[in-house]
C-alpha cells in the first residue's frame, strides 16, 4: 500500500484493498510535524555556494590566488635578489638561469617580476583597505543621519570630486617624496568618495527596513544600528566596490609608474618595470612581456571575480 | 453547457538549486461559457501557476509542463509560440495583481488599450480609439475622453486596476483569467473593481477564471470554485455546495479559521496548524496529512483521488470519503 | 482554545475607561515634502487605552494608521501633541529615560520578510533585546532566555541558530513577537501583522496574541485594513480617515450600529464567506476617490464621497463627539 512518492497517479479510492484498520484516527506522535526541510544555510555561505558555480569568477580566484602566492615567495624560487646586478649579463633572453631574463643592469627578472607584482598588489590592497574605512565612516554618516549632516558632507563630497583626481595627486607626490605611502595617500584622497556614496545610497534604503525600525524600538543606539543591522548588509555591494578599487589602484599606480612618479629604484613595481622597459622595447621585447602580461591578467581577473561576486551577493534572497 | 477550457492532468515543474518543485501535480479541471470559476488556496498552493500556464505564460525551459489544456476544443500546450500571440489577448485576457507593473509606465492608457484591437482585429487607429474611450467608460472612468491620454501614473491604484480589465476585455476574449485582481487594493475599492467585474460578464458573457486568498470574494461573485493545496485539487464543486457543505478537512479548516464580520466576536478562530509541505519532496500520502485533524492511517502512504461527494459535479480528494472511514477508531 | 476559555477572558480585559495605560493627546504628525506640500498623515488624534485592553485601528491605505502607529512608538517625532505612557510625557523623555521605556512598549511590524535582519541568526534577533536593555547575565543564560521565548511563541527552540529565510511567514511573525515579548513590555503596536500571512496561518497568529495578552495582561493597538480581524481581536475599534479618528466604539457596537457614513460604506463593502448571506446584501459604493491627504478637503474629509454632505461639513470640521454611552462619531448627521 505504500504510495510511489513523486509521479504516482493518486489512487482511486476502489482501487487499494484497505482495511478497517487502516482509517484508524492518526494521534499527534504518528504526524510529522512542522520540518524545516532545507539545509541551513546563512547568507554568506549561500553566496559562496553561488560563487562557487560561477566557473570565470572561480578560475579568476585561483589566479589570482596564484599571482599572490608568486609575489611571495617568487624572489626565494629565483635563486637572485631583485636588487643584485650583474653587468656582465644585462638584457640576456629568457633561459633556464634567469626564466624571464636580466634587465639593463643584469638584475633577473623573474625576481623583479614578482617582487613588483608584490608592490603592485599592496598598493591596491593598501588604497582599497583606506577607502573602506573612511567611505564606510562618511558613508554610514550621511546615510545614517540623513538632513543637514549629510548636505554638508555631500557638498564636500561634490567638490573634492569635482577636482581632477590625477592633478592632486600628482601634485602631492611631486611636494612629498615618491613612495608606497605617498601613492596610496595621495590615491586614497579622492578614492573613498565613490565608496561612500554607494554606502550612503545603501544606507539610506536600508535605514527604513522594518528590522531597523524594531531594533529602534527595542532602544538600540546609532552605533549599534549601522554597525549591527546596517553595515552588514550593505556588505555586499561594499565588498564588490572593493574589488573593483583593488585594479584601479594597481592601474593609477602603473600610471604614475610609467610617469617616473611611481617607487624608486632599487624597488619596482609593475608599472615602473614597464617604464623601464619601453626604452629598448623593440630590442628587447620579453623585458615589456612579462610585467605587462602580470598586470593585465591582475586587472582582468579581479573585474572578472567582481562580478561574478557582484552576482553571488545579490541582495535579493532566493526564496 | 458549452466548455471553453478543459484542463487534464496538468504538472508544472521547476528546476531549482536543491532539487525540483512540483509546483502544480495533475490537476483537473474545466470551465463552462459565461461562467466564474473561482480557484483559491494559500500561496504555493499552485493557483497562480496554473493560472499563467493556461496563458503559457511560464517560461518552459526552466519549467516543464505536461498535461493538456484544450482551449475551445484546441490543444494550448501545443501551439507555437505565434500561435499563442494570437491567442493572447484576442481569445484570453488576464489582470494580474498589481497593475503598477503590469501596466507599461511608458505608453498612454489608450494605446494600451488600442494596440491589441489594432493587432488582433486589424482595427484603424481612429476605430481603436473610439473603442478604447468605450471601454474607460465600461469599467467606469470618469471622463474617458481626457483619461485616454494619460499614462499609467497619472491613475490611482483601483482606477489602474480598472484599465488593466479594460486592456483585458478590449478584444472581447472568451476567458478573462483574473489573478488576484482585488488583493493589493483597498475593501472599498475592491467592491467597486468586483461589480465592474460581474457587470462586464453579464454585459459580454466572458467566462471568469478568479485566482484569489478572499473566501469572502469568492462566496460574493463565484458559480463554482475549486480548492487547491499543495498543487493538487483537493475540493471542486458549486459555491454554495463548498461554502455549506465541505467534504475536505483542509476546505472546512479554510472556513473555519477566517472571522465573519456578522459573528459575535467571542467566537475563537481555528487555525489549521503548521504549515504547508515543501513542494521539492512532497508527502507520498495526502499532502494534508500533516496538518490534518482527522488524518487516519490510510493517508499516510495513499493519495486520495478526487471523487464524486455529495451535490451535483462536487468532488473532493479526502479518505473520509471512503465507505470505511469512521469505523477504524482510535489509533492504538 | 475553547469558548469558555475565550469569555473569561474578555471578561477580565473590561476596557478603558477607568485606567488608562496611554493617552494620546491632540497628536499631529505632518511631513514636510519639500516644496511648500505638507502631508498632514496624523490630525488631532485624541485616544486613550485602557490597561489590557485592545484597541483596533482600521482605515484604508493612506489614512494614517501606520504613522500614528509609529509616531506612538516614538519612532517619528510628533508635529504637536503629547503621548501619556503610565503617567509620563512620552515625547518630554531624553536618553535613558527614554531608553528604559522602550522596555515597556513594543512593535510588531507588518512584511515578516522585512522585519528580521537576514544576516543575524534567530537566537541573535531576539537577543538583541535582551543585549540593549541588559536583561541575560551570561551567553548561556541569554540562550536560554532565546529558548524559551521561543517555546512561548510556539517555534522549536532547536531552529535558534537558523537564519530568517528558513521561516515560512507565519514563523517569522512569530518570531517577530518573541523578539518584542523579550523585554517584557506592557504594550504591544501591531502593525499590521497578519496582513502578508495567508489566511490558514493568521488565526495562528491572532490566536497566539490573544493567547499571550491573556497570560501576561499586554495592552494591544492593533492596526489593520481587515475589518473582519480587528473586529475579532479589539474590544474597541477606532475607524480613521485621511489622517482622523471618524469613529470610535466597542467593536461589537460598531459593527453593528456605524454611524458614521464612511464606515457604513466600509462595513458593507467587505464580502462575507457564506454565499447565502452575500446574495442577501447590499453593497453601498463610495462614489469618487479617496482625497489626497496632501491638499484634503476642507471642513469634513469626507464630505467629498459622502451621500449626506451639506454645505456646513465644507464649513465645519465635525469633532469626535459622542452619539451613545461610548459610541463617538465625527459627524454632523450621525446615525443612532
Amino acid at each position: 500500500m505504500a504510495g510511489n512518492t513523486e509521479t504516482s497517479n493518486p489512487l482511486p479510492l476502489s482501487d487499494v484493498k484497505l482495511t478497517k484498520a487502516d482509517f484508524a484516527k492518526l494521534d499527534k506522535s504518528e504526524k510529522k510535524g512542522e520540518l524545516v526541510v532545507r539545509e541551513s544555510i546563512s547568507a554568506w555561505k549561500d553566496a559562496w555556494l553561488r560563487l562557487r558555480s560561477n566557473k570565470y569568477a572561480m578560475v579568476s580566484l585561483v589566479i589570482l590566488l596564484l599571482i599572490v602566492l608568486m609575489a611571495i615567495i617568487g624572489q626565494s624560487i629565483a635563486g637572485y635578489d631583485y636588487r643584485s646586478q650583474d653587468l656582465m649579463g644585462t638584457n640576456l633572453k629568457p633561459n633556464t638561469d634567469h626564466w624571464f631574463g636580466t634587465d639593463d643592469l643584469g638584475r633577473d627578472m623573474f625576481a623583479r617580476t614578482w617582487m613588483g607584482a608584490g608592490i603592485s598588489l599592496q598598493v591596491g590592497l593598501y588604497a582599497a583597505l583606506v577607502d573602506l574605512i573612511i567611505g564606510v565612516i562618511m558613508g554610514g554618516i550621511m546615510g545614517y543621519f540623513g538632513g543637514k549632516v549629510d548636505e554638508i558632507l555631500n557638498r564636500f563630497c561634490e567638490i573634492m570630486y569635482s577636482i581632477p583626481n590625477m592633478l592632486i595627486v600628482i601634485l602631492l607626490i611631486v611636494v612629498m617624496e615618491p613612495s608606497m605611502f605617498t601613492i596610496v595617500l595621495a590615491l586614497s584622497i579622492t578614492g573613498w568618495i565613490s565608496m561612500a556614496w554607494i554606502v550612503r545610497g545603501q544606507i539610506m534604503q536600508l535605514k527604513n527596513q522594518e528590522y531597523v525600525l524594531a531594533s529602534r524600538s527595542l532602544g538600540a543606539g546609532a552605533g549599534r544600528i549601522l554597525f549591527r543591522h546596517l553595515i552588514p548588509n550593505a556588505m555586499g555591494p561594499i565588498i564588490v566596490t572593493l574589488t573593483m578599487t583593488v585594479p584601479n589602484a594597481i592601474f593609477a599606480e602603473a600610471f604614475l609608474s610609467f610617469l617616473g612618479l611611481g617607487v624608486q629604484s632599487p624597488a619596482a613595481s609593475l608599472g615602473t618595470m614597464i617604464n623601464d622597459a619601453l626604452k629598448a622595447m623593440t630590442i628587447y621585447p620579453w623585458r615589456m612581456l612579462f610585467p605587462a602580461v602580470l598586470i593585465s591578467l591582475t586587472m582582468l581577473c579581479f573585474n572578472i571575480f567582481g562580478d561574478g561576486l557582484r552576482d553571488a551577493l545579490d541582495p535579493k534572497m532566493k526564496k | 453547457m458549452e466548455r471553453i477550457l478543459e484542463v487534464k492532468d496538468l504538472r508544472v515543474n521547476f528546476k531549482v538549486r536543491g532539487g525540483i518543485v512540483q509546483a502544480v501535480r495533475g490537476v483537473n479541471f474545466h470551465v463552462n461559457k459565461g461562467e466564474t470559476v473561482a480557484i483559491v488556496g494559500e500561496s504555493g498552493c499552485g493557483k497562480s501557476v496554473t493560472a499563467q500556464s493556461l496563458m503559457r505564460l511560464i517560461p518552459s525551459p526552466p519549467a516543464v509542463t505536461t498535461g493538456s489544456i484544450r482551449f475551445k476544443g484546441e490543444e494550448i500546450l501545443t501551439k507555437s509560440l505565434r500561435q499563442m500571440e494570437t491567442i493572447r489577448g484576442k481569445e484570453m485576457g488576464m489582470i494580474f495583481q498589481d497593475p503598477m507593473t503590469s501596466l507599461n509606465p511608458t505608453l498612454s492608457i489608450g494605446k494600451q488599450i488600442t494596440e491589441g484591437l489594432v493587432k488582433h482585429q486589424g482595427m484603424s487607429s481612429e476605430a481603436a480609439k473610439t473603442r478604447a474611450v468605450e471601454m474607460l467608460k465600461l469599467v467606469g472612468i470618469p471622463n474617458p475622453e481626457s483619461r485616454v491620454s494619460q499614462y499609467p501614473h497619472e491613475f490611482s491604484g483601483g482606477m489602474r486596476q480598472r484599465a488593466m480589465i479594460a486592456i483585458a476585455l478590449a478584444c472581447n476574449p472568451s476567458l478573462l483569467i483574473a489573478d488576484e485582481p482585488t488583493t493589493a487594493l483597498d475593501v472599498t475599492v475592491q467592491a467597486q473593481i468586483m461589480s465592474v467585474l460581474k457587470d462586464l460578464q453579464t454585459k459580454l458573457g466572458t467566462s471568469i477564471i478568479l485566482i484569489t486568498h478572499d473566501l469572502g470574494v469568492v462566496a460574493d461573485s463565484a458559480d463554482r470554485v475549486i480548492v487547491m493545496y499543495a498543487g493538487k485539487v483537493v475540493e471542486s464543486g458549486k459555491t454554495r455546495d463548498i461554502f455549506k457543505n465541505p467534504k475536505h478537512p483542509y476546505t472546512r479548516g479554510l472556513l473555519r479559521s477566517v472571522p465573519r464580520l456578522d459573528q459575535k466576536k467571542d467566537e475563537p478562530l481555528i487555525p489549521i496548524f503548521g504549515t504547508p509541505p515543501d513542494l521539492i519532496k512532497p508527502p507520498a500520502g495526502c499532502a494534508f496529512c500533516a496538518r490534518c485533524d482527522e488524518a487516519m492511517r490510510v493517508c499516510v502512504n495513499n493519495d486520495p483521488a478526487l471523487v464524486p461527494v455529495e451535490g451535483e459535479g462536487h468532488t473532493a480528494a479526502c479518505w473520509l470519503n471512503h465507505p470505511l472511514a469512521g469505523e477504524g477508531g482510535e489509533s492504538a | 482554545m475553547s469558548n469558555s476559555n475565550a469569555s473569561t477572558a474578555h471578561s477580565i480585559i473590561k476596557p478603558s475607561h477607568g485606567d488608562p495605560l496611554i493617552q494620546i493627546r491632540d497628536l499631529n504628525k505632518h511631513f514636510n515634502l519639500g516644496g511648500g506640500q505638507i502631508l498632514k498623515a496624523v490630525n488631532d488624534v485624541n485616544l486613550t487605552i485602557g490597561r489590557g485592553e485592545t484597541l483596533g485601528v482600521v482605515g484604508e491605505s493612506g489614512c494614517g494608521k501606520s504613522t500614528l502607529g509609529r509616531t506612538v512608538m516614538r519612532l517619528y517625532e510628533p508635529t504637536s501633541g503629547q503621548v501619556v505612557f503610565d503617567g509620563k510625557p512620552l515625547y518630554d523623555l531624553k536618553g535613558s529615560a527614554m531608553k528604559t521605556i522602550r522596555r515597556d512598549m513594543q512593535m510588531i511590524f507588518q512584511d515578516p520578510y522585512a522585519s528580521l535582519n537576514p544576516r543575524m541568526t534567530i537566537t541573535d534577533v531576539i537577543g538583541e533585546a535582551l543585549d540593549i536593555h541588559k536583561l541575560a547575565g551570561s551567553r548561556a543564560e541569554r540562550k536560554k532566555k532565546v529558548e524559551s521565548l521561543l517555546d512561548v511563541v510556539g517555534l522549536n527552540p532547536d531552529h535558534a541558530t537558523r537564519y530568517p529565510h528558513e521561516f515560512s511567514g507565519g514563523q517569522r511573525q512569530r518570531i517577530g513577537i518573541a523578539r518584542a515579548l523579550a523585554v517584557e513590555p506592557k504594550f504591544i503596536i501591531a502593525d499590521e501583522p497578519i496582513s502578508a500571512l495567508d489566511v490558514s496561518i493568521q488565526a495562528q497568529v491572532v490566536n497566539l496574541m490573544q493567547d499571550l495578552q491573556r497570560k501576561m495582561g499586554l495592552t494591544y493597538m492593533f492596526i489593520a485594513h481587515d475589518l473582519s480581524m480587528v473586529k475579532h481581536i479589539s474590544d474597541r475599534v477606532a475607524v480613521m480617515y485621511l489622517g482622523r479618528v471618524v469613529e470610535l466604539a466597542d467593536s461589537d457596537e460598531l459593527y453593528a450600529n456605524p454611524a458614521h457614513p464612511y464606515t457604513q460604506a466600509l462595513l458593507s463593502a467587505i464580502p462575507i464567506p457564506d454565499p447565502d448571506v452575500e446574495l442577501e446584501r447590499e453593497r453601498i459604493t463610495l462614489k469618487g476617490e479617496l482625497p489626497s491627504p496632501i491638499n484634503p478637503p476642507s471642513g469634513c474629509p469626507f464630505r467629498t464621497r459622502c451621500p449626506l454632505a451639506t454645505e456646513k461639513c465644507a464649513k465645519d470640521t465635525p469633532a469626535l463627539a459622542e452619539v451613545k454611552k461610548g459610541h463617538f462619531a465625527a459627524c454632523h448627521y450621525a446615525s443612532v
